[in-house]
């Protein structure tokens, strides 16, 4: 299929690759901070 | 008695918030998100074309800043696992790990990049050829320093054995590096800290430190939600614990009145 589109196909699913774990991975992380928040008293989470 | 003073619950929720943002992450991740888009628009738009890459080029910036985020990250891994064998404080075998699972998917990006580039230039996505037989060890290397991080065991003896791990893995990384000119292959030499000499200027230099400079910002990002993220794992893990602790004893009934052995 990619190469249907030649050079800019590859070079299209590079950064869409890129860009799209990288926002899932972030989401996750911050999914993730959010749900143990509500399991970790206060005192236990003052971030600087 | 009095009201509360209009600002004070907003600080509280500063101090303790639901999540493990801070006004230093919102700053990074605000330059992290400007950082990306501008990246976008001079990498796809206004960077021209390489005269000897051609177009492919485009891959190369998401291609090196990604490996040296992902070799920046190992090494703080090293670093870290260093000190948590000289100190045994939890902040070092959590910044440690934090930073290796960052740096395993930047890792897998660099891969990624790299095949999309090796079959626009090579006419091939994979050859086992040394600089990509020596990445592939790298990354399977810190997968299993994650994977030895998952096994049910006492944080310390935990810490113990991925601080090692994490120190041995590190080696890799110049073995990888100087593949390139220790044994004939396909990939060319390193440019980065290498011999080659890139040859970029204008906007297609810019362009190589606006995403080297990009990523970094995002890593720091990354790596201060992920060690948060850690941290408050192992307060729920102890909670956890100490619950079921507690569970226990209630179960032997009140104070004084449980069977003896």
């Amino acid at each position: 299929m990619i190469l249907a589109f030649g050079v800019w196909g590859y070079i299209t699913v590079a950064w869409v690759v890129t860009f799209s774990v990288l926002g899932l991975y972030s989401a996750w992380i911050l999914r993730r901070g959010r749900e143990l928040s509500r399991d970790v008293p206060e005192d236990q989470r003052r971030w600087m | 008695m009095t009201a509360p003073a209009p600002g004070s619950q907003l600080a509280a929720t500063r101090v303790a918030p639901n999540s493990t943002g801070s006004t230093a992450t919102r700053v990074l991740g605000t330059a992290s998100l400007a950082g990306l888009a501008a990246l976008a628009v001079f990498g796809l738009a206004i960077s021209p074309s390489d005269a000897k890459l051609g177009e492919t080029i485009r891959i190369l910036y998401m291609h090196v800043p990604t490996v040296s985020v992902a070799y920046l990250a190992f090494v703080l891994t090293a670093v870290a696992s260093a000190i948590y064998l000289w100190k045994r404080t939890e902040f070092w075998d959590l910044l440690a790990a934090s930073s290796a699972e960052i740096g395993v998917v930047f890792f897998g990006l660099t891969i990624f990049n790299g095949m999309m580039w090796g079959k626009t230039t090579w006419g091939t996505y994979w050859e086992w050829e040394p600089r990509l037989v020596t990445t592939t060890v790298l990354f399977i290397t810190y997968i299993g320093y994650l994977v030895v991080r998952t096994i049910p065991t006492e944080p310390r003896t935990r810490g113990t054995i991925s601080a090692v791990i994490g120190l041995m893995a590190v080696v890799n990384i110049p073995i990888t590096h100087k593949a390139v000119d220790w044994w004939r292959g396909l990939h060319q030499s390193g440019t980065v800290l290498g011999k080659v000499d890139p040859d970029m200027k204008g906007s297609q230099l810019f362009t190589t430190y606006l995403g080297l400079t990009t990523f970094l910002v995002l890593f720091a990002w990354l790596l201060i939600h992920r060690f948060r993220v850690a941290f408050l794992a192992e307060r729920a893990a102890e909670r956890g614990l100490q619950g079921a602790i507690a569970e226990r004893r209630a179960e032997g009934g009140p104070a004084g009145g449980g069977t003896r052995p």
